[in-house]
């Protein structure tokens, strides 16, 4: 029998497997479910920026939150009267701000592990090969944009907050109404997956070495920790629960849900 | 209760070899491992294998399992259907020396190109005083058993054999973290993570957590704070500039 050393070429030689992956179990469903859940989220958003209805009293669509423009936003929708975009503009007000909760999803840990693996397939699953022949991951442009994560949290904060805002005002003008409710969970949630975003746990104390020195911010870090544990959940949830009710909304809005409670 | 199991066990020398077929005996309580030390004592005396302590604890046994990497002593066989055919083969992105024992040299490289700790000059042996909140992190990666499952599975090397050079993988990239975030650790690691060790290859698709035998947050706990690490130093701005004004180093936080 030939003996190898380390210096044989064969030494150097990984197992000349044919089989793309040799696992036997459903590897392809999670890329699959992510494939479809995250289309029809594209899907629902992409109407939902060009359709009007997205304001009925006391209740705002999301989406369309704040609403910036002074030509299609009415005075009522307007967040503290402030719509500093004139009659000029008259395109979807989605537009004007939809890129930063959606650069706030792009850019997210989770959501980056779960599109490389459900659209990019890289890798579609753990020990399955990729089909690309090269790979530079975010070492390199257009990839490596993806750092800027942090700069879409501080504005995944503010929209965090106005959402909350407009769940508010649902409540002190119809505190019995179920879009209320709705507009309630879904701020609670969108907050949740905002806190608990990476970013978010190293802003408050993952950079520092000494926790010791800074207990309040260590404290800090443990909730969020324990939030960014759940951060896949919220992630999901966060996504069904604005899109829900953001569709809810403009059911209202177009009066195909008309119940006394609405 | 025993029954017989059928089993596929990659063989061959270096890179070549085959999928060969056996059928052996199961009992209550087996690991794969057991199964693979049956068919060296009855049918296959030259089979390879690296193993020791049996007790997931030395890192030895890595092996793809039905093509997920595993540990072949902390396999149960009774995870499998007795009638289903368990596919055993060395780790894919390592050479293979024999059978299923793989040649991990590459991981001791990496290792040797990480400058080991680095304390404040003005800090002598014996004076480091540290609360136990201050190394909780590192102490999670100091878990780690050096499988080297969480490298072999890492798709940037598994699948681009080319991105070795550049690429430490996971295990080292999460010792970066470790020392890192050590708060007598004063070393650049940071520019070194993105610029030597190839932090910027990973897209944190969590494949190294999900094998990790030691239930590791690796990517949750290690490479995602090292990648935040990297982007106060290069791609924030504000950070750099507090930085400036504040006359903050890193060493002194």
């Amino acid at each position: 029998m030939t003996q190898t050393t380390a210096e044989n070429t064969a030494r150097r030689q990984r197992a000349q497997i044919k089989e793309r992956t040799l696992r036997t179990d459903q590897w392809w469903r999670y890329p699959l479910v992510t494939f479809i859940i995250f289309m029809a989220f594209l899907i629902y958003a992409t109407w939902a920026i060009f359709d009007k209805s997205f304001f009925v009293s006391p209740y705002h669509a999301p989406f369309a939150s704040p609403c910036l423009a002074q030509a299609t936003c009415p005075e009522e929708a307007r967040l503290f009267g402030f719509a500093p975009f004139g009659d000029w503009y008259t395109l979807p007000p989605g537009l004007l701000i939809l890129g930063l909760p959606a650069g706030f999803r792009f850019t997210c840990y989770y959501y980056r592990k779960a599109y490389y693996r459900g659209f990019w397939l890289s890798p579609p699953a753990c020990a399955v090969g990729e089909p690309h022949r090269r790979y530079t991951g975010e070492s390199r442009f257009p990839l490596i944009l993806q750092n800027i994560h942090r700069y879409f949290f501080y504005a995944a904060i503010v929209i965090g907050l106005i959402l909350a805002i407009d769940a508010v005002k649902a409540l002190i003008g119809k505190p019995d109404g179920l879009g209320t409710w709705i507009l309630i969970i879904n701020a609670v949630f969108i907050n949740l997956y905002t806190l608990s975003c990476h970013s978010c746990r190293h802003i408050t104390a993952g950079r520092l070495n000494h926790f010791s020195r800074h207990p309040v911010r260590y404290r800090a870090w443990g909730f969020v920790s324990k939030l960014n544990a759940k951060h896949q959940e919220l992630a999901l949830i966060s996504m069904f629960t604005v899109m829900g009710a953001d569709l809810y909304v403009r059911l209202v809005a177009k009066g195909i849900i008309n119940f006394p409670f609405a | 209760m025993s029954y017989k199991a059928k089993f596929r066990v990659w063989r061959g020398e270096g890179g070549e070899g085959r999928l060969e077929d056996f059928t052996v005996e199961v009992n209550d309580g087996e690991v794969v491992l057991d199964i693979i030390h049956r068919l060296q004592a009855t049918q296959a005396p030259d089979l390879a294998v690296r193993w020791n302590c049996k007790a997931g604890k030395c890192g030895s046994c890595s092996m793809e399992i039905n093509g997920k990497p595993r540990l072949g002593c902390m396999t149960r066989m009774s995870t499998f259907a007795e009638d289903e055919t368990i596919t055993v083969t060395p780790m894919r992105a390592f050479p293979v020396i024999k059978d299923l024992v793989t040649d991990v040299s590459f991981n001791y490289q990496k290792a040797r190109e990480i400058p080991s700790f680095t304390p404040p000059s003005d800090v002598k042996p014996g004076e480091y005083r540290m609360q136990q909140i201050d190394v909780e992190r590192s102490q999670e990666f100091r878990k780690c058993i050096e499988c080297f499952m969480c490298n072999n599975v890492c798709h940037v090397i598994r699948d681009h054999e080319e991105n070795k050079p550049a690429f430490a993988g996971p295990r080292f990239l999460m010792r970066i973290a470790e020392l890192d975030m050590h708060p007598y650790d004063v070393a650049d690691r940071k520019d070194a993570a993105q610029e030597e060790h190839g932090l910027g290859y990973c897209n944190i698709t969590k494949c190294c957590t999900e094998v990790c035998p030691e239930h590791i947050k690796i990517t949750d706990n290690a490479l995602i704070p090292m990648k935040e690490r990297v982007v106060d130093r290069r791609y924030d701005p504000l950070v750099w500039l507090g930085n400036k004004i504040f006359r903050r180093s890193d060493a002194k936080r």
